[in-house]
């Protein structure tokens, strides 16, 4: 009886909670149809906004800053990301390893609004001081981006790390490998599911900065998320639901994908599990 | 003078043999903790060696410090006489099979078995004909292609083995190679991996907390406990005379009783006991006083155990009444207890078909239980 | 050549790239800031004059202005909007664990299936855009948004209630981001949970309201404290909620900060207010780097 209680007032929770985060979402899709161009007011189906949003070169011009930002942040902050998740797990005690730490952990919490600040300022004495970077925009956004986002993927990293087992290290090392081969041959393939995935979200913190990059960025350098912003916060604009539409669909698309290749690549393996204890 | 010929299969008797691995004075502290506490050891060309203690015991550490994953904090290991305190895991003569296994999850079994020949730079022609000869020895020959997840535990464990003795090491450190296994394919295993040895004569050091499996497999044995060796000898010295109450209880089980030397014969030495109320002739002679305070140790499948007094002649024997019976199908024990209250372990192999489903002895029969005189084993310690 | 240095330095490599790249874009930055809240504001460019003169040869002279800082002190809109700041960050976590947690708990309990749905579920708004994600509750909470249009039509109420550009509005908008930052760690926490533990209570007689709150909450500890400092430490220096969806009429310290850096171009105040929210975060950091110590220790 207790039972049937607690899993219906957690069913219900989960429920309600699941309703929270999707209907906002839901409805920002649906607006997005309408014809009219007062958002809240339906005045029946229509794509007109999406012609709208596709006509703009402005939109266009931001998208493309800002898909360029992402690859080349998503690029560097897995490789710095990945070497600072491995001096963190594997290399043991160093100088400086203490500080090191905490300015890996600290980027996940702090305020987008300090850092942002804090690196616009850097650049502005960097540029006193040795003359670059000479104009803000593409460059200074994409290392604010790396900054933040090379923590996260070393989070991933670390973890990734601390779960594999060292044994294969050390197998590798046993059998004469050198560390350097044993970092090429063993550990570097066994990080790559933990690579992609830091990739990726680097790749999405950076499509998704506002803060960050309204601090850092320079005249003429907007990206997406700044158009959307400056369009948005006087009121609500149906081409912006368009736009959401677009990326939420984008988005959903790539997580239901890479779910499923998860699935199945799960069901293989339990089924070969099971092939091998036939054996 | 015992017969050279026979150091052939035990080259620790003979006193001019050196040995193939050396460890000196070595110990390993982690911070606070001694992991390994100064021990001395010397392991002969061709032993199949066990390091066998509970966890915690230092036998790992030590068996990594051979590897060369842990660098001792003092002493010396030496190799083939060579020193190995600055030589690195992947330049040392020496390969290890791990509890896990550790097979690479991204490579098949052949890559997994030609890692090893690679790094050392070998032709691909010898690369090829070595891993086919190690998979044909180890039958795993049609599981070339298959990636370790597609292995069952067996198969993964034999992977292990080939590739770790495909690099034909000098020795081959096995950490608890059994452990993962379930109990009948151990059983197996276990004879495979004695064969195998046997084959290629290398030097194979095993750690194990599995004392059955350290007794079949080894040649010599070393009880560790807290960082030290409590006795290093034959599974034969161990069992029969161990040298301690800790390893005759480690190894087996005993009834331990504790005494004082009434007599010290040449041959012999009777020890008074007062729990049992009884005394003890044994016929190896001690090197203690009389007077001196002891424990006498009898395995329980030393102990006859009889309902009639036909053997009861006052020495060596004992009345009492059977306080509880454990029957195991080949064997019963039975747990004694005398009329001083103190309980004796025995075990008696169940020879006849029990009649009617009944036990020869039952709960509080009278019994006499009996043991010969070479039965008993004197400790001092 | 390359090949062989590379092969013997590696290591060092390895620690020397991200470690320097840490210390000039991420620590160096804060000393600026720092350094320039402690100096003068000046209609110039950059905007603030700088704080070491050189006065005599090698003297230097360190001139040290704590005005922006009293000026914080004084003016009592700021000192009320830190306060603001942290009773809407705090009241959110609340809001965040009490939805959470039963979240989380639901679907650690759920069977294998259902699990990697919700999970997912909960992991597929996190990579949408936080700004549409915001965005999207302007369209539900407007004068005539979603919401008032469904409480006219169902008779509840005659006029649109405001709803937008209030501080419920900012509530809402932060516990619906960062609810996901509050589920995640909870369910990480509990997925490692030794549920036996429950039945073993139940088993020696707990009822089920005794075995929560003896045995549940108290292993779930370490989850709620990392959860809630991933809502509490973001939320305190939020910017876009409460500029989207609170309008004018709620205060937070991350749009002072902005609003002064941008809008006032008064940098050396901009700085003061964020060395003084990093006064604030700062223990709350602290916490968080030594619970994630303490888990990652604990693999």
């Amino acid at each position: 009886m207790n039972n049937g209680k607690r899993s219906r007032f957690l069913f219900t929770v989960t429920c309600f909670g699941m309703a929270f985060l999707y209907i906002p979402m839901i409805m920002l899709i649906v607006y997005s149809f309408n014809y009219s161009k007062i958002v809240p007011v339906w005045g029946g189906f229509s794509t007109r906004w999406y012609t709208v949003l596709f006509e703009s070169e402005v939109v266009w011009k931001s998208v493309i800053l800002s898909l360029k930002v992402a690859t080349v942040n998503a690029f560097f902050a897995t490789i710095i990301g990945t070497l600072a998740g491995l001096a963190l797990v594997r290399f043991g005690r160093f100088k400086g390893r203490t500080l090191f730490s905490g300015m890996i952990t600290a980027p996940l919490v702090m305020p987008e609004v300090i850092t942002g600040l804090s690196l616009l300022l850097m650049f502005i004495t960097l540029k006193e001081l040795f003359g670059w970077p000479d104009k803000r925009g593409f460059t200074t956004i994409t290392i604010a981006h790396i900054t933040f986002s090379m923590a996260f993927v070393a989070v991933i990293i670390q973890s990734r790390l601390a779960g594999m087992a060292q044994d294969l290290e050390e197998a590798a090392q046993d059998l004469g490998a050198k560390p350097f081969r044993v970092l090429t041959d063993i550990t570097l393939p066994l990080l790559a599911p933990g690579m992609l995935a830091g990739w990726l979200l680097a790749f999405t913190m950076s499509l998704d900065d506002l803060i960050i990059a309204s601090f850092v960025s320079g005249p003429g350098a907007v990206t997406l998320p700044m158009l959307i912003y400056s369009r948005v916060r006087v009121g609500l604009r149906p081409d912006i639901n368009a736009l959401a539409t677009i990326i939420i669909l984008v988005v959903a698309t790539g997580v239901l994908i890479a779910a499923w290749i998860m699935f199945r690549q799960q069901k293989q393996r339990q089924l070969e599990l099971q092939m091998s204890d036939e054996d | 003078m015992p017969d050279p010929s026979n150091y052939t299969d035990r080259p620790w008797m003979d006193p001019e043999a050196e040995p193939f691995i050396k460890v000196q004075s070595v110990s390993k502290h982690f911070g606070d903790f001694t992991a390994v506490d100064n021990v001395d050891l010397e392991i002969y060309k061709g032993e199949l060696f066990s390091l066998l203690g509970g966890s915690g015991c230092g036998k790992t550490t030590l068996l990594r410090m051979l590897a060369g994953f842990e660098t001792p904090s003092s002493g010396y290991i030496f190799i083939d006489g060579v020193n190995m305190n600055d030589v690195p895991p992947y330049e040392r003569p020496i390969n290890m099979m791990f509890q896990s296994y550790a097979l690479f999850p991204h490579m098949n079994v052949e890559k997994n078995v030609a890692y090893g020949l690679r790094r050392d730079g070998i032709a691909g022609d010898e690369i090829n004909q070595r891993v086919d000869d190690m998979l044909a020895m180890v039958e795993l020959t049609q599981f070339r292609k298959r990636k370790p997840h597609q292995l069952s535990g067996g198969q993964r464990q034999r992977v292990a083995l080939a590739r770790a003795l495909v690099k034909q090491p000098k020795v081959l450190l096995l950490d608890e190679p059994l452990a993962a296994l379930d109990k009948r394919l151990r059983e197996n295993t276990q004879f495979e991996l004695m064969n195998i040895q046997d084959q290629l004569g290398v030097t194979f050091v095993v750690v194990t907390h599995d004392q059955e499996e350290a007794m079949t497999l080894s040649t010599r044995i070393a009880v560790m406990d807290a960082g030290r060796f409590m006795q290093i000898g034959t599974p034969t010295e161990i069992y029969e005379f161990p040298e301690s109450r800790l390893v005759a209880n480690f190894i087996g089980s005993a009834n331990m009783f504790q005494g004082r030397i009434t007599e010290n014969g040449p041959d012999h030495v009777i020890v008074q006991c007062k729990q049992p109320d009884c005394e003890f002739y044994i016929d190896h002679g001690v090197s203690i006083q009389e007077g001196n305070k002891v424990w006498v140790a009898v395995r329980p499948e030393k102990i006859t155990i009889s309902s009639e007094a036909s053997d009861y002649n006052g020495n060596n024997c004992i009345k009492g009444i059977v306080h509880d019976i454990g029957y195991l199908g080949k064997l019963s024990t039975y747990r004694v207890k005398t009329a001083d209250e103190t309980l004796i372990d025995v075990t008696s192999p169940n020879l006849a078909r029990p009649k009617d489903g009944n036990l020869a002895m039952d709960w509080d029969d009278e019994v006499y239980l009996s043991w010969e005189a070479s039965s008993a084993v004197v400790l001092t310690k | 050549m390359i090949k062989q240095s590379l092969q013997r330095n590696w290591k060092s490599l390895v620690v020397f790239v991200p470690y320097f790249w840490l210390l000039i874009f991420f620590l160096a930055p804060f000393f600026i800031v720092l350094k320039i809240s402690l100096s003068e504001a000046t209609i110039a460019s950059p905007p603030f004059l700088p704080m070491t003169e050189w006065v005599d040869e090698g003297v230097m002279n360190i001139k040290l202005v704590f005005d922006n800082f009293l000026y914080l002190w004084e003016d009592d809109l700021y000192f009320n909007t830190y306060l603001n700041s942290i009773k809407i960050s705090s009241i959110s976590t609340i809001f965040c664990l009490l939805i959470g947690y039963p979240m989380a708990y639901a679907i650690v309990r759920a069977d294998e299936t259902q699990k990697n749905i919700l999970l997912m579920m909960i992991i597929l708004p996190f990579w949408t855009s936080f700004l549409l994600r915001v965005y999207a509750w302007m369209g539900l909470l407007a004068d005539q948004g979603t919401i008032n249009d469904l409480l006219i039509a169902l008779g509840i109420i005659d006029q649109p209630i405001r709803l937008l550009y209030t501080q419920f509005a900012v509530y809402v908008g932060i516990v619906y981001t960062y609810l996901p930052f509050m589920i995640l760690p909870l369910y990480a926490n509990m997925e490692k949970l030794d549920w036996e533990l429950l039945e073993a209570a139940a088993d020696l007689g707990a009822k089920p309201a005794v075995t929560f709150i003896t045995v549940t909450l108290p292993m779930t500890i370490p989850g709620v404290i990392a959860g809630g400092l991933l809502v509490f430490i973001p939320a305190t220096g939020e910017y876009v909620i409460p500029d989207m969806l609170g309008g004018g009429n709620v205060l937070m310290i991350g749009r002072i900060l902005y609003n002064e850096f941008n809008s006032n171009i008064d940098w050396p105040v901009a700085s003061a207010v964020a060395i003084a929210l990093l006064l604030v975060l700062v223990l709350p950091m602290m916490l968080y780097q030594h619970v994630q110590a303490k888990e990652s220790e604990a693999k």
